[in-house]
């Protein structure tokens, strides 16, 4: 780890501008990222600015229904909190399917949307890595790229190319729940939803998000409709437990009888963000909850899918996931425990 | 409280820059401690070589394994993963904070003696550490969800059939056949 300083400012303003005032500082929350990429010298940042104290923590319920997720409550406590799990049992259970206990107990919300991909190439310094240095190329387009991206990559330009994922499975049942991102900065406060927060490669793939210079998240805002009564987090991965996600999907589900009349899918594991296409869920209404009809929604949300080798299977493996964890939120049965 | 430590470092140039100390207070098994440290001395470097306690072990040291469990304020966590700078008014009890005042064992260490729950020990502390933190947590009511909620602690040994059974016992979860 390189030297800095390190600060405890007492209110949000205070963090705001200790940030303004020396971009290179960075917040700390439960630092289970952060302090993974500086002890790998990925992330050197000047000051270190401890969030933990400042009055974030709550979890409140909002006028019209939803739910208020302070920034810094952490996994744990947003997972086993008796209103998220009552009425978004799909955040619950999918936060977790994530890390481990010990993880989850210092992770915080906030800290969560902004976790970096855990790209191999990425994480070594001696290899060229677009997001690391930008320009530098991508070490992981030839190389071993079994965890990577089938989505939404860049893979055009040699000095622009990054099939990273983002690694998070919070974030996947966030955009699923279309959960609004509540961010304040030296220009005041805005929300940002789920959908816009987590960006594409594209062109400038040292950005995994929006969020502007000097701002910090404040909370996660939930809409009402949880999709309490059919959900499902289905995550595939290499272990049973405490290891990353390969593909997931979090579903959402509303029927009348056995007609759906709401959808909500987005997968992890499979892009730069959380994958979401409103077309595919649209697929789905007026029409039977049966698996012939999930299979049309796989293919919608696969389209466009490339595979680079070591992770080609991947394409078929979300579609047949999606598929499957559909048919689960159905029947809300568990074909093997997660 | 605002708490500051430390002027700035030149990041440009970080190897040339003079560690800088600061004044840390940490509760460690009830015993409060004053260190002079920098401010990037990780909990887990604290406890080992500032405070001698060397029950808590380093394993992977990027959260991994779960050999470097300790409780704050009574909760698991992976100290290789927080500064001990961030933890200056909690209470931190690492594996030699258990047994108690009389010397006696902590019902989960005698478990792990009479379950025969380990091999090589490296894993160990952290195993009854994390234990302890499931057991406050309150949130495994089986045998399977004891599996899971000690998912976060490795043990190279393969020793987890007999952690699980020491785990259950003190719990008094009901083995499945
Ligand atoms: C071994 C291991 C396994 C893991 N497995 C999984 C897994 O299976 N699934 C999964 O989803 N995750 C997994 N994780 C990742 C874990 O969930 C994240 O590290 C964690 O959520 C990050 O939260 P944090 O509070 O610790 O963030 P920090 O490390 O404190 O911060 C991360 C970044 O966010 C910034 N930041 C933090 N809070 C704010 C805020 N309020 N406003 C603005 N910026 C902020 C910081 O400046 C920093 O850049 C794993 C991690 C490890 C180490
Ligand atoms: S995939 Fe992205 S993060 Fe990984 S090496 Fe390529 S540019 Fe870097
Ligand atoms: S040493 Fe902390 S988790 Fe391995
Ligand atoms: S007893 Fe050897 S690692 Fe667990």
């Amino acid at each position: 780890m390189n030297p800095f300083a390190y600060s405890r400012p007492d209110s949000i303003d205070s963090a705001i501008d200790e940030l303004v005032t020396e971009p290179a500082a960075k917040f700390i929350g439960g630092g289970t990222n952060l302090i993974d990429l500086m002890k790998e010298n990925i992330e050197k940042p000047s000051r270190l600015i401890d969030i933990n104290r400042l009055p974030l923590t709550d979890i409140v319920e909002l006028p019209d229904g939803g739910l208020r997720l302070g920034a810094l409550a952490t996994n744990a406590d947003t997972a086993y909190n008796p209103l998220v799990k009552e009425r978004y049992p799909l955040l619950s259970q999918t936060i977790l399917a994530g890390a481990s206990p010990q993880l989850r107990n210092m992770a915080t919300n906030g800290g969560n949307l902004f976790q970096r991909t855990r790209c191999y190439y990425f994480y070594d310094t001696s290899m060229p890595c677009n997001k690391r240095k930008p320009g530098s190329g991508c070490g992981a387009l030839n190389g071993y790229n079994r965890i990577h991206a089938i989505l939404g990559t860049s893979d055009s330009n040699p000095l622009t190319t990054c099939i990273a994922t983002h690694p998070s499975d919070m974030c996947v049942a966030l955009a699923a729940l279309e959960a609004v991102v509540r961010v304040e900065g030296p220009n005041g406060e805005r929300t940002v939803a789920m959908a816009d927060f987590h960006r594409l490669p594209g062109n400038e793939p040292q950005y995994d998000n929006t969020l502007q210079p000097g701002e910090i998240v404040t909370a996660i805002d939930l809409p009402a409709n949880g999709f309490a009564q059919h959900y499902n987090y289905l995550k595939l991965r290499d272990r049973a437990s405490y290891a990353f996600a390969l593909v997931s999907v979090a579903a959402g589900l509303e029927l009348e009888g056995n007609t759906v009349t709401n959808a909500r899918i987005a997968l992890g594991g499979v892009a730069h963000k959380p994958w979401r296409k409103t077309e595919a869920e649209e697929l789905l209404v007026g029409k039977e909850a049966v698996a012939a009809n999930f299979r049309p929604v796989a293919e919608k949300l696969l389209e466009g899918a490339k595979g680079y080798g070591h992770n080609t299977f991947k394409i078929d493996l979300a579609k047949r996931a999606i598929v499957r964890a559909l048919t689960e939120a159905v029947t809300m049965q568990k074909a093997t425990p997660q | 409280m605002q708490t500051t430590l430390s002027p700035p470092a030149p990041v440009e140039n970080a190897s040339a820059a003079l560690p800088a100390l600061g004044t840390v207070r940490l509760t460690v098994n009830g015993t409060a401690k004053t260190l002079q440290i920098a401010p990037w001395t990780t909990l887990l470097d604290a406890l080992r070589e500032y405070l001698n306690l060397t029950g808590t072990k380093k394993g992977c040291d990027h959260g991994q394994c779960g050999a470097c469990t300790v409780l704050i304020n009574g909760k698991r966590i992976n100290s290789c993963l927080t500064l001990a700078v961030m933890h200056d008014d909690h209470e931190i009890t690492s594996i030699e904070g258990l047994a108690n005042a009389d010397g006696s064992l902590h019902p989960l260490q005698t478990a792990f003696v009479d379950h025969d729950a380990f091999q090589c020990g490296y894993c160990t502390p952290g195993q009854i550490c994390s234990a302890v933190g499931l057991m406050n947590e309150g949130q495994a009511k089986s045998e399977a969800d004891v599996r899971e909620l000690m998912s976060g602690n490795i043990c190279r040994c393969g020793a987890y059939p007999h952690i699980v059974d020491a785990v259950t016992e003190v719990m008094g979860i009901e083995k499945q056949a």
